[in-house]
């Protein structure tokens, strides 16, 4: 029987970004705050320290930082007639765990949606026509416009110290900047990081394509600095170890670098480590999550922590399983496209790249950071018109380099053999002199790709897995092939001394090739009460008291890296939290 | 290189010690004069590696197989003499060998490759169980073990294994083989500290600088520039 704790004023579920950020808000609200985490404590003081934390290998191979598949994992099948079979190594994604979660091990790109991704799909809709979306694409408005989040955006950009160039501000469009972006009320706060060789031969390509090229928006400081919270963040080194690595200069924005320490200064707050949360506590009457059941793994001992308020910000399987095992909303079945819980499941069509080849060039791929690049947005979104192309979206392209850790970074040109004499002339010879111009495609939502429970496969605490149903679909597959043609043009225009064609993608989804942890939907949020799980203010419609963070909420996935918006929408959620909900607790908008 | 099964393996280390002694940059100095005056001659055969997981069987197979994925030649040592074998013992002998990050309840139906790593064996018992298979593959070839094969041998004995054209049971030999490449990368490419990659030879033969990796000053000095600092390793700093 679980230990029956004292109850709380708010518990949440997963000490990462949004578990910290809300902490946060809510303890400064006054709250009593109990934070639980399944992982460690990570003390970057002592963990992310030169030398052991420039260890490729336990890190960025062996996988040290992130979620242990022994314990938790997930199933994958391509269709609903086909049997899942569990993942039984990361591969495609890399969830975290521990505290600071994958804010420890991310690469840093910070973005924001364009205007017309927050509303999507009245914004294709009324550029193409009533008719233009297909049955099948389950695509969906955010029910929080751009301007609305705008300063949400910004607070986050701030509390992280984004390094960036604005490119529209206040509805100016900057030359350098990003001029497709939504206007925004301020600069980043932070300069841009130094440009690298590759940027600087990217940019001048696309220029002469007649593009718009700017420097990625990175959580990599340029320069020392001061957050709101009054932390300091340090300057970055460019050491090449930011994805799949705790940040050593304490420069890579995370939970730990920016919040953590003010936070557990509060004695509002509570972490607790090892603390395996395994199910909600559900009065379905009352409409309220009453209660939070965890597992301390040190002795195997079960506690229920009853809370007034309780917050979910696992990452997006576990908050889908979470939802799913308490029977809180409608699950979703795609037979009848009935049900919320589990809907619109997407990912990112990631892996699109050509690498060019530079023979008189010093590229130094190793003097990096995770989010370096030089970027276009010229195909993002809606930025082009579609008419006429068959699909719907684009991608972010950038070119530069994240890092030269040759266990995993070591091009040669096409042709070459995978080992022997030949391939270790190659490795020597190109490994300086090449780099990758890469896309990040969107993935919007289908009928068929979505998230259930596994019928057969169970994790350590004894409960289904959750099984993805998910494959890339025609939509993908040709904005994959269409910005595959753009690379190639972009490659072109760079003059390499060689260049690989467009690696675009062709085939079922694999689980093995890294793409990218930018998972997302299963609880999304919308205005329609039947066809979402969380309101515009990412409370439950089915239970008042429930508030979910993070990317499981997203309707479905621009080409963007998610984190900007899933920490826009956790102070956005905060403040409708802190300053309506507690004030009077009950649903703050009615169905 | 010698062809002959009744010299086999032990003998072809002695053979070839000379020129891994001129070349493995770690050999103490009177090793390195005595191969540089009389590189025909050898000198004392090199300790046999003392291995924790492989047998003797499969411990000949991997370092064969590692010294044909990576050949002596002017870039590096061979495989071996980089100390990717013992990486790979050492590998398989510790936590990942057996299975740790690995979700590993059944049942274990056959499965698509998109879907990863599907078997009920641990690395190691993949590893003992490829080998096995390897070495049955070339004994129906040709007639041996695989590291008493002649050097053209063993390559096309692994382009078979890689093409899937080598018969295995149970899975193909593109699933080991790859398995096979990826952990010999691993322990080329790795931070010495694991065993491999000994005097920082792989990260010597492409100019990766290693540690501390702090470059800002570096990126701005060394742009467009060739990096000319001597690579370091985590032991130097610890």
């Amino acid at each position: 029987m679980a230990t029956m704790l004292k109850e709380t004023d708010a518990v949440v579920i997963g000490v990462g970004w949004t578990g910290s950020i809300l902490a946060r808000e809510l303890t400064k609200a006054g709250l009593k705050v109990v934070g639980l985490e399944r992982g460690p404590g990570r003390a970057p003081h002592d963990d992310f320290t030169i030398p052991r934390v420039r260890d490729d290998l336990k890190y960025a191979v062996r996988q040290e930082l992130f979620q242990d598949t022994q314990l938790e994992t997930v199933s994958l099948r391509h269709s609903p007639g086909e049997t899942a079979l569990p993942i039984r190594r990361w591969g495609s994604f890399l969830p975290g765990t521990g505290v600071g979660g994958a804010g420890a091990h991310w690469n840093g790109l910070t973005w924001r949606l364009l205007p017309s991704d927050h509303n999507l799909r009245s914004h294709v809709t009324q550029r193409y026509g009533r008719n233009a979306i297909p049955a099948e694409m389950t695509i969906e408005d955010f029910p929080v416009s751009y301007d609305e989040l705008e300063p949400y955006y910004d607070k986050f950009e701030k509390l992280c110290g984004i390094s960036g160039k604005a490119g529209n501000l206040r509805g100016q469009k900057i030359d350098g900047g990003n001029v497709f972006e939504g206007p925004r009320q301020n600069e980043y706060p932070n300069k841009p990081l130094f440009q690298s060789l590759a940027g600087a031969l990217f940019e001048k390509g696309a220029k002469s394509l007649g593009y718009h090229p700017f420097p990625g928006p990175a959580a990599n400081a340029s320069e020392p600095y001061v957050n709101p919270e009054g932390v300091t963040i340090g300057a970055c080194v460019y050491c090449g170890h930011c994805e799949r690595f705790g940040c050593e200069a304490n420069a890579k924005a995370s939970p730990h670098s920016c919040i953590l320490p003010v936070l557990t200064a509060d004695p509002n707050f509570e972490l607790r480590t090892y603390a395996h949360v395994k199910e909600l506590v559900y009065d379905k009457q009352a409409k309220k999550v009453k209660a939070v059941r965890y597992v301390d793994p040190r002795s195997g001992e079960e506690f229920e922590q009853p809370a007034g308020l309780v917050i979910l910000g696992a990452y997006v399987f576990n908050n889908v399983l979470l939802m799913l095992t308490a029977g809180i909303g409608e699950p979703y079945d795609p037979s009848t496209g009935k049900g919320a819980v589990g809907k619109n499941y997407c990912y990112q069509v990631s892996g699109n790249s050509v690498t060019v080849f530079f023979e008189d060039k010093e590229i130094n791929p190793f003097m990096a950071t995770g989010a370096h690049g030089t970027f276009i947005d010229d195909f993002n979104g809606d930025n082009f018109d579609h008419g006429g192309l068959g699909f719907f979206g684009g991608a972010w392209i950038q070119a530069g380099t994240s890092n030269g850790r040759p266990i995993l970074t070591r091009p040669v040109p096409p042709g070459t053999p995978r080992w022997g004499r030949e391939w270790k002339k190659a490795t020597a010879k190109w490994y300086n002199h090449a780099f990758n111009v890469g896309a990040s495609c969107c993935n919007y939502a289908h009928r068929e790709n979505f998230l259930d429970l596994d019928p057969t496969y169970k994790d350590a605490l004894g409960r289904p897995l959750i099984r993805m149903t998910y494959n890339f679909r025609e939509n993908d597959y040709k904005v994959s092939q269409y910005i595959g043609g753009v690379l190639e043009r972009l490659a072109t225009s760079m003059n390499p001394t060689i260049k690989t064609g467009a690696n675009t993608r062709r085939g079922n989804y694999n689980v093995v090739p890294y793409q990218s942890t930018h998972n997302t939907g299963g609880t999304i949020t919308g205005a329609d009460p039947k066809a979402s799980v969380v309101n515009r203010y990412l409370q439950a419609w089915d239970a008042d008291n429930l508030f979910v963070m993070g990317a499981s909420v997203f309707p479905q996935n621009a080409s963007y890296n998610p984190t900007g918006l899933v920490g826009a929408l956790a102070y956005w959620s905060a403040e409708a939290i802190t300053k309506r909900y507690l004030k009077n607790p009950g649903p703050l908008v009615h169905a | 290189m010698t062809d002959d099964p009744k010299i086999g393996r032990r003998g072809f280390l002695v053979g070839a010690g000379a020129a891994a002694a001129a070349l493995a940059p770690e050999a103490p100095a009177q090793a390195q004069t005595q191969a540089a005056a009389t590189p025909a001659a050898a000198p004392a055969a090199p300790a046999a590696e003392a291995w924790l997981t492989l047998t003797q069987t499969e411990a000949a197979f991997i370092e064969a197989a590692v010294d044909t994925l990576i050949p002596a030649d002017d870039l590096t040592p061979s495989g071996s003499d980089c100390g990717v074998a013992v990486f790979i013992d050492r590998q398989l002998a510790g936590a990942w060998g057996n299975g740790a990050r690995l979700y590993r309840q059944g049942p274990f139906p056959k499965a698509k490759p998109e879907l990863g790593y599907q078997l009920a064996l641990t690395p190691r018992e993949f590893f003992a169980a490829g080998i096995e298979a390897a070495n049955a593959f070339t004994r129906k070839t040709y007639g041996k073990e695989f590291d008493r094969l002649s050097e053209p041998q063993r390559e096309e004995a692994l382009k078979a294994m890689e093409a899937g054209k080598a018969q295995f049971t149970g899975f193909s030999s593109t699933q080991f083989f790859n398995a096979l490449l990826q952990l010999t990368m691993e322990g080329f490419f790795a931070d010495p500290i694991y065993g491999g990659n000994r005097d920082m030879a792989a990260w010597k033969m492409i100019g990766y600088p290693g540690l501390p990796a702090t470059y800002r000053e570096d990126i701005k000095t060394y742009f467009g520039k060739k990096y000319d600092k001597p690579p370091r390793s985590i032991a130097d700093f610890s």
